[in-house]
């Protein structure tokens, strides 16, 4: 498969999903289900995505989970997001001189 | 707040949003280059997408050579959220949002440009939000640009120890709203076990889509055993 072809059709599915209700959708959701499963969908996807992936992420499995501490510390007591990404990488750098 | 040209003041809102996207999107250059992606083919992604979980994702479908249809599943299970938050702002447009502006404004619906333009009194005009993504999406594909472009550069130690970037700004966005919400937390821990079930036991499945049953099912039970109250969802 052309790597044109796959950036194609992900550009093109996430353009629609959002365009789609921003531009021509008028109506709200009703259904209880639908609306409590799309509000817990994006949770789930980062968690699946997040776990087990992560402790692979920098290449060594302790510098990996010394990273992953450092991040849910952090997000624990509510950092932005981007002090949490930069500390979990400088954390995993930082681990992996000794 | 005074009255400002729409567009300067979407773009002063859309720095800090910018300046995050910029480091975190040189992780995601980095991880791209390193799936064997260009520096091109990694910038345009980050360009035509601007979402860092269904890029991430996406690379990775491309990586282990998925399909199309599973390409286009995992877009659609990822970034389903945009449909949501698209539908919510929807609902606050002012009248000169005509549908080709309606149309060019979708494609910066992010969770950060929603996050600011939800919290935003007054209805919102297409200048404001064109300044707001014009400045987050160059951060974002510059900062692509540059993790792709450098990251063969930098030292291994330190491309190696980005690689956790993205995970890291996922783990930041999952967590606060967990502290507060056990139904959520119960959401995060249950796909994460089956995560971590399908890659150790189940090894048919591609990532891609074990990422999105994974999803699918804890997003289900969730929905049946905490089904959310009509307020909670807006």
């Amino acid at each position: 498969m052309s790597t044109a072809v796959y950036i194609l059709v992900m550009a093109g599915v996430t353009y629609l999903i959002r365009v789609i209700p921003f531009g021509f959708f008028k109506k709200k959701i009703k259904s209880q289900f639908m609306r409590s499963f799309l509000y817990y969908i994006p949770y789930a996807v980062l968690s699946a995505m997040t776990i087990p992936e992560i402790f692979y992420s920098t290449g060594n499995i302790v510098t990996s989970a010394v990273g992953t501490v450092v991040a849910l510390v952090l997000a624990y007591f509510g950092c932005p997001l981007i002090v949490v990404a930069l500390a979990a990488s400088l954390a995993a750098y930082i681990t992996g001189l000794f | 707040m005074k009255k400002r040209n729409p567009f300067i003041k979407g773009a002063l809102h859309g720095i800090p949003i910018g300046l995050g996207y910029l480091s975190v999107s040189f992780g995601f250059g980095i991880l791209a280059v390193k799936s064997g992606l260009s520096v091109l083919e990694a910038t345009l992604i980050s360009l035509f997408n601007l979402t860092s979980a269904g890029q991430a994702a996406g690379v990775g479908v491309m990586v282990a050579g998925g399909t199309l249809a599973e390409m286009a599943l995992v877009q659609l299970t990822i970034n389903i959220r945009y449909a949501l938050m698209a539908l919510s702002l929807s609902q606050k447009l002012d009248q000169r949002f005509t549908l080709p502006k309606r149309m060019l404004a979708a494609y910066g619906i992010t969770d950060e440009i929603f996050g600011v333009c939800a919290a935003q009194e007054e209805l919102l005009v297409p200048s404001y939000m064109y300044g707001m993504i014009l400045i987050a999406t160059f951060g974002w594909v510059l900062g692509t640009f540059l993790g792709a472009f450098a990251g063969a550069l930098l030292p291994a130690a330190i491309t190696a120890a980005l690689g956790i970037l993205l995970y890291g700004m996922f783990i930041a966005i999952i967590i606060p709203p967990a502290k507060k919400d056990k139904s959520i937390l119960m959401v995060i821990v249950l796909a994460a076990a089956l995560s971590v079930a399908c890659k150790y036991l189940i090894h048919v499945l591609s990532s891609g889509f074990a990422v999105i049953i994974c999803a699918v099912a804890a997003s289900v039970a969730a929905a049946l055993l905490f089904p959310r109250k009509e307020a909670e969802t807006e």
